[in-house]
């Protein structure tokens, strides 16, 4: 079975293509990153698989289902720059929220659900800041929180755009070993992710992506240097000797 | 002049001074908890124009001889949609699409209105809202409206602020927001049939935006938000009919004009605070 798998996908947005016939398969237990330049359409690319965007062709299939029937086992971490983070919510609502899909329309949180927010803000090193205000905590701190949302949710499938933007090391170190958790689990985790640097050390699987699919597959078929540079168009440096990349205005 | 004693015994004394304070205080509970909302997704636009476009479901109404509710909540709700179609379907932004579209419901209600001109209907009273003309049956229409929107928030409400807070993750675990957007939008209009008489079309939108906005400034915690939003409606409205009754003024304009006075210190405290 695979966690996703995606045949021939071509979306446009206002009558402009974000990318076009795009195929590949993840199988369960990954973490896999979707990078790319600005612009490449990697945030697209996230949120047709979950369902979130219209396709104009092709055909998306998430642990072997139309996405439809799949929601309560999709999360979701948002970038933070798109939420208003004045919104009156403390640290634990935002957890809780991630209950939501378990909870009936009209339910109100259990017991379990309180104890299960409690436990996912203590695995993300937060529980001391539950009272809080989310637009109290630190760029890190945020994401953390979002984390843990997401963890409460129980789900299946994770799905990051851009975490590890603006926010401190620890954070991201912490969010990282995190999600290697998850992938133990058999969980799969996509990250949207533009820092080639880490990438390589990141992830188990990589979607290279520039309004297509240039390289899909294990880190070594995608971190190859002429896929890189057809991504990049060309501005990237290799550092032969010491095996290492560099990406010029990536 | 009288003062506090002399309102008070005429509170007790006469019913239409009870009728006028029992809708208002419910007034300001409904319009201070469903504006919550209204602040929140950034729709206080919207709100002005959804109350607007009310005006020719009365007009309406009163010419065929139906309830105005009815009349109300069918040109209210199409507004809306007639905003949702044209903001999706041209590159004209959101508040462009709201500024054209309720100010031509707005107009032709006025037409339709002016057209029956000595039937009864008083363009005034519909504007301004006329608080001494309350029924006991208007009160318990406002009460029944007030219960639907009150139990909607309460049963919805984790739908309701989750696609408020997060509307991407809302759509990813599968809850239909264009569905909320119009129920919200239909609460909108029955909270402004209920807010006809005491406030009037043209100031509805002021008791949904201006007591939330006071409220926000005060709490970090959305249920807490809600409450505060409708004390300080129920403050609003309670002081509003006593300066009205006290000086004589408009009654509708004397509540906003003290939800304006709240949110001022409100707005002097969180800066003080910060």
């Amino acid at each position: 079975m695979d966690a996703v798998e995606i045949k021939n996908l071509s979306v446009s947005y206002k009558g402009k293509k974000v990318f076009e016939d795009v195929t590949f398969s993840i199988s369960p237990g990954q973490l896999v990153g979707i990078i790319g330049p600005n612009g490449a359409g990697k945030s697209t690319l996230l949120k047709a698989i979950m369902g979130l965007t219209s396709v104009d062709c092709g055909e998306i299939k998430v642990l072997n289902s139309p996405v439809s029937g799949m929601r309560k086992n999709i999360a979701y971490v948002p970038q933070r720059s798109t939420l208003n983070l004045d919104f009156p919510l403390l640290v634990e609502d935002v957890v809780m929220m991630g209950r939501y899909p378990h909870i009936s329309w009209w339910g109100f949180p259990s017991l379990f659900d309180k104890k299960m927010v409690i436990e996912c803000l203590e695995k993300v090193g937060m529980y001391k800041y539950r009272k809080r205000q989310i637009g109290k905590l630190s760029g890190g701190q945020q994401q953390r929180v979002f984390l843990a949302r997401a963890l409460a949710q129980e789900a299946e499938l994770l799905f990051l755009d851009e975490p590890f933007a603006g926010i401190d090391m620890t954070s991201e170190s912490m969010i990282i070993n995190l999600l290697r958790d998850l992938k133990g689990e058999g969980k799969t985790v996509f990250l949207v992710h533009h820092d080639l640097n880490k990438a390589e050390s990141y992830f188990d699987s990589l979607i290279l992506l520039k309004n297509r699919l240039i390289a899909w597959g294990s880190r070594e078929e995608v971190f190859r240097i002429d896929c890189l540079r057809e991504a990049y168009d060309g501005r990237i440096v290799s550092l032969d000797s010491l095996k290492g990349l560099m990406v010029v205005n990536g | 002049m009288g003062g506090p004693a002399f309102f008070l015994e005429s509170l007790i004394k006469y019913q239409y001074l009870q009728n006028a304070m029992i809708a208002a205080v419910m007034v300001g509970v409904i319009c201070g908890v469903i504006g919550c909302f209204i602040i929140l997704r950034g729709m206080a636009l919207m709100g002005d124009a959804i109350s607007h476009a009310v005006l020719p479901g009365v007009a309406l109404a009163h010419i065929f001889g139906v309830s105005f509710f009815i009349g109300a909540v069918t040109t209210g709700v199409a507004t809306a949609l007639g905003i949702g179609y044209v903001s999706q379907h041209s590159k004209l932004k959101d508040d462009t699409a709201i500024g054209v579209m309720f100010t031509a419901a707005f107009a032709l209600g006025v037409v339709l209105i002016t057209l029956r001109r000595g039937t009864g209907v008083d363009l005034w009273h519909i504007l301004f809202g006329n608080v001494l003309a309350v029924s006991r049956a208007d009160l318990w229409m406002i009460f029944a409206i007030g219960l639907l929107v009150l139990v909607s928030i309460f049963l919805f409400y984790k739908q309701l602020l989750l696609s408020t807070f997060d509307p991407t993750m809302a759509r990813a675990v599968g809850m239909p927001n264009s569905l909320i957007h119009y129920l919200l939008m239909l609460l909108l209009s029955l909270v402004t049939v209920a807010s006809l008489k005491t406030v009037g079309i043209v100031l509805v939108v002021a008791m949904l935006v201006t007591p939330g906005a006071a409220a926000y400034l005060l709490t970090e915690r959305f249920s807490v938000m809600l409450l505060l939003s409708s004390i300080l409606g129920v403050i609003s409205s309670i002081a509003g009919v006593y300066f009205s009754f006290v000086y004589d003024v408009a009654t509708g304009a004397s509540i906003v004009l003290v939800a304006s006075l709240l949110f001022s210190f409100s707005f002097m405290y969180s800066r003080v605070k910060s």
